[in-house]
């Protein structure tokens, strides 16, 4: 058995490597490596589509997980106050936002924006005094709501798992020893969550700026790093690609060690 | 005013306290799942009884129209039903034994890494994890290594069995976590009564273990078969447009072609075959041995 998940391990790993590999290939050929060279990373960082690429897809990425990470916390601290009934409607909403596939997210925002919009428009051009009415179209604020709608959900379940083990006794201590609810919030509950909330931001910023499929439908005109990656790879494989992909996959392991560190950190006992 | 009255004042003023900001706290994840989960899903399903309207886009209308034509699409939807359930039945068969020694025999001190070593790949884009099997079975990859030993011609790239390894490879991590979490739980000390009891291993094991574990086979086969349904990416990069699935259909459907109405009703009866599955999976695993909540972290 020992071997199988020796081989299992190696499976998960080595095309991963062999990509990391061949991004420092000096040959133009994917089948020869032809000595060390970090040219293709050069190339890359030098086309302005990618760079406008990557920094609009680090943009969404962190504006995303930023409202995630408030909202999601905001509300897990709020589930923890109310009925069985309305938490029993707030986690199947929040399951589904999470298990629903990334595809039918992506048509059922971009028909109900472009519907919404569709009405919005000539309501506000007809109301607007000159002709240059500001429109409201698809782009960064559509990609960064579909993707902050997972992303909530994450965190408010990442979240609300840390505040079901909370130490309850420490909190009746703070009020018993006459701390306001703020100071308790602050000083008590707060810190022993603040590792999930990291962990639940990183995650969600990893998410948005891997994801593919969301942004594919309602990104409207603009690119994130994922489109244009996939539009390049059904172009060819080239070199370029293996480079960038080296550098978001690197980027996207440290942010997950980063956040499973946080999540074993002061991990209450259960 | 007497003491009474105060107290009683001054309760009520708390409970309206503690409700307006039990609702200042909801309020923007109730607002975001309403605007972005909740409404969408109400658009498509009103799309997916409306007509396409002759430039493309909706017209409303009330029609079953749209779900009559589903057929049309057949062969995605039988290439979807093919290959999602074998795919998670593929995830499955690499996944336990993984989840069984991670949970029930690697040392100590190595199980957190190695479980981290799982979850790692599956934060990481799926995007460029698939770019990578492009990467080995295409031309240059391991069809170049077999031309070299003298296997001349083979193809591997753009084959059901490429879109099979790429899901097997893609959503493994996501089948394991479940499986080693039921593992993990469970109470070793019944693996010693029954072998106490005269048991051999493999009855013990299919008694017990498997018996046990399958609230977590279950949340994993579910979970990988709803993602499946809706892949894309996949189907697109390994199986070259030659494997179609639903997630392909969909694409063309709403971004080339633009057939909304159409393109809706299939996503309405794609988010009911995944429901299907779900209360099914939910269903096996609570008559086997009791549901479990399992974490996807």
């Amino acid at each position: 058995m020992r071997a199988f998940v020796v081989a299992v391990f190696a499976f998960l790993y080595l095309p991963i490597a062999l990509v990391v590999l061949f991004s420092f290939n000096a040959g133009h050929h994917a089948s020869e490596f032809t000595g060390f060279s970090v040219q293709w990373y050069g190339k890359a960082l030098a086309n302005p589509f990618l760079v406008e690429a990557l920094k609009n897809s680090l943009f969404i990425a962190t504006t995303s997980a930023l409202l995630a990470a408030l909202c999601g916390t905001a509300a897990a601290l709020g589930l923890a106050r109310v009925g069985a009934r309305t938490r029993a409607v707030f986690d199947a909403l929040l399951g589904a936002a999470i298990v629903v596939p990334g595809v039918v997210i992506g048509i059922s925002t971009l028909v109900a924006l472009v519907q919404l919009f569709g009405v919005v428009n000539p309501f506000v051009a007809s109301l607007w005094p000159n002709n240059q009415p500001p429109r409201l179209a698809l782009g960064y604020g559509s990609i960064i709501a579909a993707h902050g709608l997972f992303s909530m959900a994450l965190v408010a379940m990442i979240v609300g798992t840390r505040l079901g083990s909370l130490d309850r006794n420490l909190v009746e201590a703070s009020s018993d020893l006459y701390a306001t609810p703020l100071t308790t919030f602050r000083s008590i509950v707060l810190p022993q969550i603040m590792p999930a909330v990291i962990a639940g931001f990183l995650l969600a910023f990893t998410f948005s700026f891997d994801d593919f499929i969301v942004a594919f439908f309602v990104a409207g005109a603009q690119t994130t790093l994922p489109i244009y990656v996939f539009a390049s790879i059904r172009r060819g494989v080239t070199p370029e690609i293996n480079a960038i992909a080296t550098i978001v996959l690197v980027a996207s392991v440290l942010l997950v060690v980063l956040a499973q560190w946080q999540l074993r950190q002061r991990k209450p006992s259960h | 005013m007497s003491a009474g009255t105060g107290a009683a004042f001054s309760m009520r003023s708390n409970v309206l306290r503690h409700n307006l900001l039990t609702a200042l706290l909801l309020g923007p994840a109730t607002a975001w799942l309403v605007v972005f989960l909740v409404l969408p899903f109400v658009a498509i399903a009103v799309f997916s009884v409306g007509e396409r309207a002759p430039e493309g886009g909706y017209q409303a209308a009330f029609t079953l129209a749209q779900y009559a034509n589903l057929p049309a699409r057949a062969t995605a939807f039988w290439n979807t039903m093919v290959l999602a359930p074998a795919g998670a039945l593929a995830c499955l068969l690499v996944a336990y034994p993984v989840a069984y020694y991670l949970a029930l025999r690697a040392p100590e001190r190595w199980r957190l890494i190695l479980l981290a070593l799982v979850v790692i790949p599956f934060w990481t884009s799926l995007l460029m994890r698939t770019y990578a099997w492009m990467y080995v079975l295409g031309g240059r990859g391991i069809p170049a290594l077999l031309a070299y030993v003298g296997l001349e011609d083979v193809r591997l790239i753009n084959t059901p069995g490429a879109v099979l390894l790429g899901i097997v490879y893609g959503y493994l991590p996501l089948m394991i976590l479940p499986i080693y979490v039921s593992l993990e739980r469970l109470d070793r000390r019944l693996l010693e009564a029954s072998a106490d009891l005269g048991a051999t291993p493999i009855s013990t094991f299919l008694g017990v273990t498997l018996r046990l574990s399958l609230p977590g086979v279950m949340t994993g086969f579910s979970l990988v078969m709803i993602l499946l349904l809706g892949e894309y990416l996949i189907p697109t990069l390994l199986g070259g447009g030659k494997v179609f699935f639903i997630g392909n259909a969909l694409v063309d459907l709403f971004l080339q072609s633009r057939n909304w109405p159409f393109g809706s009703a299939i996503a309405i009866t794609l988010v009911a075959v995944s429901v299907v599955v779900l209360l099914a999976a939910n269903r096996i695993s609570t008559r086997l041995s009791g549901a479990r909540r399992v974490d996807l972290i």
